[in-house]
C-alpha cells in the first residue's frame, strides 16, 4: 500500500521524505477541518442535553 | 507465496492507518475542539458585549429599547442559534465569560452555552434551561461540579443583569426531561418562581449521565443601574 506509493513519488529519498511529508500532513489538515466535524455529531459521547424529544 | 505476503502486508498497513486515524480523530476531539472553540466564543462574547453597549438593533429580535415597558420581554423571540446573552459565573474563574445561544443542537453547543427551546428567557417566571459542554468544545460547563450552594450565577442581557444562586444539584440519567420542567423536577406544575437548569454530561467524557444544576433567581438589575460587584467576587477556594 505505502510502498507502492513511494515508488510513485518521483526524485531521489530526500525529495519523497519531504514530498511524503506534505501529503501526510494534508491528510491530517482534511481530517482536522472537513471530516472529524463532520462524523462527530454522529459519536455516542458528545451529547450532554436532557432528551427533550422522541427517544 | 509472495502474492500471500503483499496480501498480509498490505492488511497490515490498513490497520496501522485506521489506528493512526483514531488517535488523530482523539487528539481533534480532545483538544483542537478547544482551541477553536475558545477562540470562537471569546470572539462571540466581544461581540455581544458592544452590540450590549452600542449596537441598538442588538438582538435582531428587539423591536427597539423602548418599544415595551418590560426589558426582558424583548428576549422572547430569539432566532434558533442566535447567541443573546453572556454567562458569568464568578466560581469558574474572575473572568469566566461565555455565550448563551438560543438552542442545544450539537452545532450550537460547540458556540457556547445552548439554551433549550421553550423553557423561560433568563429573569422570567419558569425554568431558564441551558446545556454546555463538560469536556471539549470550549467546555463551558467544565466545572459544574464546583459549584456550591449560594454561588451567584450572572446572565447579562441587553438589558439586564440577572442573578441567579446555585440552590442544589441531582445527577440523572438523559431521559429525566422534568429537570428542565418549568418547575424544575415537578413536571406540569405551574411555575410561581424564576429558576435556572444548567445540564452537563456526568462523569467527565462520558454522555451517561447528566450533572443538573439548580438556581433561583435573586434580583434583576437594570444594565444603566448596573451590577453590584458583590456578585461578581470570586468565593475563596475557586479556581
Amino acid at each position: 500500500m505505502y510502498g507502492p506509493l513511494w515508488r510513485l513519488l518521483p526524485g531521489r529519498w530526500p525529495v519523497k521524505a519531504f514530498l511524503s511529508l506534505i501529503l501526510a500532513f494534508g491528510v491530517v489538515v482534511l481530517c482536522f477541518l472537513w471530516v472529524f466535524p463532520t462524523i462527530a455529531p454522529l459519536m455516542p459521547f458528545n451529547d450532554n442535553t436532557i432528551q427533550t424529544g422522541s427517544p | 507465496m509472495k502474492a500471500l505476503r503483499w496480501v498480509v502486508g498490505t492488511i497490515g498497513e490498513l490497520l496501522i492507518t485506521i489506528g493512526l486515524l483514531l488517535l488523530l480523530f482523539v487528539a481533534w476531539q480532545l483538544w483542537w475542539t478547544d482551541v477553536t472553540a475558545n477562540r470562537e466564543q471569546a470572539v462571540a462574547i466581544q461581540s455581544l458585549e458592544r452590540g450590549f453597549t452600542h449596537d441598538d438593533s442588538y438582538p435582531s429580535a428587539t423591536p427597539g429599547p423602548t418599544a415595551t415597558p418590560d426589558p426582558l420581554a424583548t428576549l422572547k423571540k430569539v432566532p434558533f442559534g442566535e447567541a443573546f446573552a453572556i454567562v458569568r459565573i464568578p466560581r469558574f474563574g474572575a473572568g469566566y465569560a461565555r455565550p448563551v445561544l438560543q438552542g442545544t443542537d450539537h452545532e450550537t453547543l460547540g458556540k457556547g452555552v445552548g439554551h433549550y427551546v421553550g423553557t423561560a428567557m433568563p429573569g422570567l417566571v419558569g425554568n431558564f434551561a441551558t446545556a454546555g459542554h463538560r469536556t471539549t468544545y470550549g467546555k463551558p460547563y467544565a466545572d459544574i461540579d464546583k459549584l456550591r450552594t449560594g454561588d451567584f450565577i450572572v446572565i447579562e442581557t441587553k438589558t439586564s443583569f440577572i442573578v441567579y444562586a446555585v440552590q442544589r444539584h441531582v445527577i440523572v440519567t438523559p431521559d429525566h426531561v422534568e429537570v428542565i420542567a418549568p418547575v424544575p423536577q415537578h413536571a406540569g406544575a405551574k411555575p410561581t418562581e424564576a429558576w435556572m437548569t444548567m445540564t452537563a454530561c456526568h462523569p467527565k467524557f462520558s454522555a451517561q449521565q447528566r450533572y443538573v444544576v439548580f438556581s433561583k433567581l435573586v434580583k434583576t438589575f437594570a444594565r444603566a443601574a448596573g451590577l453590584p460587584a458583590s456578585f461578581m467576587a470570586v468565593p475563596a477556594g475557586a479556581g
